[in-house]
């Protein structure tokens, strides 16, 4: 027998007839077909029980209420809470992108500390005891040797029993050091103060105003509480109007019934002009202004000096020629838009650049708030209310022992409440340069909760310089933030979807309320709640400072501290001071007039220039070498606090603010001659240069350059590090005269081919 | 003259050598001329059946691997024990969602202590109750994640049986050998347990086809399911409605996306 070529074809179509008859190859296409689905890299939902869990979101200060969909463990989907007094079901694009900052790489998951140099990026896995226990060592260091003031922590917030933690721990252990991040909260603050007496938030009746004059604030870009604002805007459509003053056309401008075009920092002139004419006019309120209000005509100070009132300074010296000439408004535009606001029954002005990092002029915040006693919309239905913080932390004074007290009288690093600047709370931005000079004392030791300082205050390079002098700083992000590269040790807090936490006071809203950040998952991690790190670090030193703190754990102190309001919390997920009205104006000011001080006498005796006056805040630089003007601007989709944007909010930056990892800056094409759109070139102010592209836009004013914040992190992940520039790499800070805040809203800069 | 003779017989001699030497190839030629075909049809017939001795026999037990499930469970005893039949475990949650397979803290309502001799009980309570871990039940109905499968429509709204997709497993008394195929992971029960896809029963394949017969039958409004003749992709695009009143095709809008995620 033989086998030749023909038998084993033979044999081989046998095989494939065969094959054919047989389930083989049906099967196979079926198996395939499926497998194709079934790659493990496909992302597929889990199934099982469906749940929701009402929460509170701290991303940002609007503090939005969130259900979050659950499929047994995982979370699913966070939505808006339905029936949340500030937003009402909404949720915005980094709420909603919450998940994957709950899942996402970017987080820390175990207490860390430093191997190699600051920000090498080398690090050793401890414990948390291990952890608990060198904080307390080198704090008990420090103490011992007399120098628990140059212990600092910078904090994103002040409100709520986690604040309270930190800061009662400061003045326990001797350090009056805690310094809240700065926001146009301080200034707000400080305007409720100085004008009406009262410590207070602003609170915005947006909902109910009809006339919305925005000096510059985004409304849709992230301003105050974003979703409440976004809402509020809407329902503006059908009943009222929004005027957005501002050099740039942003969405919140473009949206407006009107935009006006200022010149950069003149926005408390174009305030008082307003004034001038309102009062010229005669549109004021008479009896606010009458009865309910002090400085408005001339006066006389305690040393028997005769001293001008508001409106013979204003009307002296704001004509509306006068300011069309400073604010670059026309006069017509002017006369125009004081008449409407002053006639709307419901008019509001409020400022607070984009979305309200920043705290800008204080005369600015105060000439605006003028607008509105003018109007008589204080403490009224649509109008900005004076809300007092609820009052439900009570908690026994710290007995301080003699270390404490010692260190409790020294100066604060940061100037505030000091001779200077005796009204304000904090004053971060002082901060850098009061490391840096050594002039009061060295910072030792560095706590950053819930706050991401090297990125988001301005002059990186000075902030920077300063995080390399303090020899100890601890981080307690959840995430690999640029602090927390920066620190020397991790000790990361459970996200807010992992914890309990009191989020009190939404950003800009009239009524009290507190709401209730509450566990949606375990946490996924190896991770603390920063409020029990401090109860333990507190009870590591025993004696006076573990005395102070006398509860187990975070969550009993805050059941105890809540008391009969934490049920309602956990049901409703917040609650509201049902019995809180707008504080009218009978026995609502408490300043030593005793009524709305249009020229406020705490600040009149010291310096009669402040106000009413526009005081120009020139930008730094010299304008030969920098002939354009660089000012920031704020995006919703760009999350520029301590957050930064998760890769869903990323994805959906245009390619005119982010083009691959390349930022471009807005220029007007009159002032951007001889750039083509997209262009490369080198933006360069006083602090820096960077690599831009240019996009060419309209609407910008011409001699400005706009330049989106939020982008330029180096540290996150690789969806959002290294992706553009940092805009506080290119602007200093300027001190504002009177309370020592960051008043700069921009920096000369040019222009350059690359 | 002998030159020539010679010559001659030399060439006869030749002639008769290559008479001599080409015959016998001839003959074997001959010869071969039934054998080729032959071994040609052996070799088919061999190449056939072993193909479907492979295709029918082997390939089957290739494809599919053996899977104990963790505890051997017994539904006869449960479901004498229980008052509301299968709905006991495998019950509606209030959203309308099923439960599908119950989860430890079910079972855990009676299983808190060890029951009877039954080793599995004991192993049951020791490897899992005390430990709160979930039981790795391989479930031998799950559908690819493809498909989305509502028990409610089905059960409550279609007025169907458990047993006529599930069939009588209710009545075991052991848990079944999980076949699980290798390429897909799903369970064979999904293909059905013959090879060749027929089926006697309602409940021995739930392929799309399945689905359709049914909702074909019932006329299962207002969403029916019904297949092709042909692979979709042969379809005019976009998928317009065919002249021919024979093509039954669901062409509404999401009428893919009724079952297919």
């Amino acid at each position: 027998m033989k086998v030749c070529r023909r038998s084993f074809l033979s044999l081989v179509i046998g095989g494939a007839a065969g094959t054919a008859l047989s389930p083989l190859p049906w099967k196979l296409i079926d198996d395939s077909s499926i497998w194709t689905q079934m790659w493990p890299w496909t992302p597929v939902p889990e199934d099982g029980e469906v749940s929701h869990v009402n929460t509170v979101c701290s991303l940002c200060p609007g503090g939005c209420g969130l259900t979050v969909r659950k499929v047994n463990e995982r979370a699913i989907k966070i939505e808006g809470m339905k029936g949340y007094p500030v937003n009402d079901g909404g949720v915005c694009l980094l709420g909603l992108s919450g998940l994957q900052l709950l899942y996402g790489s970017t987080r820390v998951k175990t207490p860390l500390k430093r191997t190699g140099a600051r920000g090498e990026g080398k690090w050793e896995k401890i414990s948390w005891d291990e952890a608990i226990a060198e904080v307390a060592k080198k704090l008990a260091d420090l103490r011992a040797k007399g120098l628990s003031h140059t212990v600092g922590c910078i904090a994103g917030s002040d409100r709520g029993t986690v604040a309270h933690l930190l800061g009662r721990f400061l003045t326990a252990y001797g350090s009056p050091n805690f310094i809240r991040t700065p926001s146009m909260q301080d200034s707000y603050e400080q305007t409720m103060y100085l004008m009406q007496g009262a410590q207070a938030s602003a609170g915005f009746d947006v909902e109910n105003a009809d006339f919305i004059l925005s000096f510059g604030s985004g409304l849709i870009d992230g301003w105050g509480s974003p979703v409440r604002m976004f809402k509020a805007n809407s329902a503006l459509k059908n009943k009222g109007k929004l005027v957005q003053v501002e050099p740039r056309l942003s969405n919140t401008a473009a949206k407006s019934d009107k935009w006006i075009p200022i010149n950069p920092g003149t926005e408390s002139a174009l305030a008082l002009g307003l004034a001038h004419v309102i009062i010229k006019e005669s549109l004021y309120d008479y009896d606010f202004v009458n009865n309910y209000s002090f400085g408005f005509d001339d006066w006389t100070d305690d040393q028997g000096t005769s001293r001008k009132g508001f409106k013979q300074i204003v009307l002296d010296e704001y004509s509306p020629d006068d300011v069309a000439e400073i604010t670059g408004i026309s006069y017509s535009t002017i006369i125009d838009l004081a008449k409407s606001f002053a006639r709307a029954s419901k008019p509001l002005a409020i400022c607070g650049r984009g979305q309200g990092n920043t705290p800008g002029s204080l005369s600015e915040f105060m000439a605006v708030h003028a607008l509105n006693a003018l109007v008589g919309n204080i403490n009224k239905k649509g109008g900005v209310w004076a809300v007092p913080d609820p009052d439900y932390i009570r908690w026994p004074e710290v007995e301080m022992d003699i270390n404490a007290a010692k260190g409790m009288r020294a100066n604060r690093i940061d100037g505030a409440g000091g001779k200077t600047y005796p009204d304000s709370r904090y004053l971060l931005n002082r901060f850098p340069e009061a490391v840096n000079s050594g002039k009061e004392y060295p910072i030792e030791a560095l706590f950053v909760v819930g706050a991401n300082p090297v990125y988001t205050l301005p002059d990186s390079r000075a902030v920077k310089e300063a995080f390399d002098k303090i020899p100890f700083v601890v981080s307690f992000s959840s995430y690999m933030d640029e602090t927390a590269a920066n620190a020397d040790l991790i000790l990361p807090n459970h996200i807010f979807l992992e914890r309990y936490e009191d989020v009190p006071m939404p950003a800009g809203l009239q009524k009290p309320v507190v709401g209730l950040s509450k566990p949606v998952v375990k946490p996924q991690f190896n991770t603390r709640h920063v409020g029990d790190v401090i109860i333990q670090i507190a009870k590591a030193f025993g004696g006076g400072i573990a005395d102070s703190f006398p509860w187990d754990n975070y969550e009993a102190c805050l059941q105890e501290t809540l008391g009969r309001k934490w049920d309602t919390l956990n049901e409703d997920g917040f609650w509201l001071d049902s019995n809180f009205r707008a504080p009218g104006w009978e026995r609502a000011f408490d300043t030593p007039s005793g009524k709305f001080e249009f020229f406020p006498r705490t600040l009149a005796a010291k310096n009669e220039n402040t106000f009413p006056q526009f005081s120009p805040v020139e930008p730094e630089g010299n304008e030969g070498r920098f002939p354009l003007i660089l000012i920031p601007y704020d995006y919703m989709r760009l999350a520029s606090g301590f957050i930064g944007d998760p890769p869903f909010a990323i994805k959906t930056v245009e390619d005119t603010v982010l083009k691959g990892n390349d930022i471009l800056v807005e220029v007007n094409p009159k002032s951007g001659r001889g750039f083509r759109e997209g262009d490369q070139a080198i933006l360069s102010t006083p602090k820096g240069s960077v690599k831009v592209r240019v996009h060419l836009f309209d609407g910008i004013m011409p001699g400005l350059v706009a330049m989106p914040r939020g982008l330029g992190h180096t540290a996150y992940d690789e969806y959002l590090a290294d992706k553009g520039i940092n805009f506080n790499e290119l602007i200093g800070t300027v001190e504002d005269p009177v309370s020592g805040l960051d008043a700069a809203w921009g920096i000369r800069a040019k222009l350059t081919r690359a | 003259m002998s030159t020539l003779d010679d010559k001659a017989k030399e060439v006869s001699a030749e002639a008769v050598d290559e008479a001599e030497t080409e015959s016998p190839t001839e003959v074997n030629e001959k010869k071969q001329d039934n054998g080729p075909w032959g071994y040609i049809i052996l070799f088919f017939i061999i190449g056939f059946a072993a193909s479907l001795v492979i295709g029918w026999g082997i390939f089957p037990k290739v494809l599919y691997s053996q899977k104990k499930q963790p505890i051997d469970f017994n539904h006869v005893l449960h479901v004498a024990a229980v008052e509301e039949g299968c709905e006991s475990c495998h019950f509606f949650r209030e959203d309308g969602s099923f439960s599908g397979v119950p989860k430890l803290a079910q079972c855990v309502e009676c299983h808190e202590e060890v029951q009877g001799e039954d080793p599995n009980e004991a192993k049951f309570v020791e490897e899992y109750v005390a430990k709160g871990r979930e039981v790795p039940w391989l479930v031998y109905s799950k559908q690819p994640d493809c498909v989305f499968f509502s028990h409610i429509a089905h059960v409550n709204m279609g007025k169907m049986e458990c047993d006529t997709c599930h069939g009588h497993i209710g009545e075991s008394t052991h848990s079944k050998v999980y076949e699980e195929n290798r390429i897909t992971g799903y369970s064979r029960d999904i293909w059905g347990k013959n090879i060749a896809g027929l089926k006697k029963n309602t409940w021995d394949r739930m392929k799309m086809d399945d689905c359709a017969e049914c909702h074909a039958e019932n006329k299962a409004v207002p969403k029916t399911v019904e297949t092709l003749p042909w692979p979709i992709s042969w379809m005019p695009r976009p998928y317009e409605k065919p002249a021919s009143s024979q093509v039954r095709v669901q062409i509404d809008k999401d009428a893919c996306f009724v079952c297919h995620k």
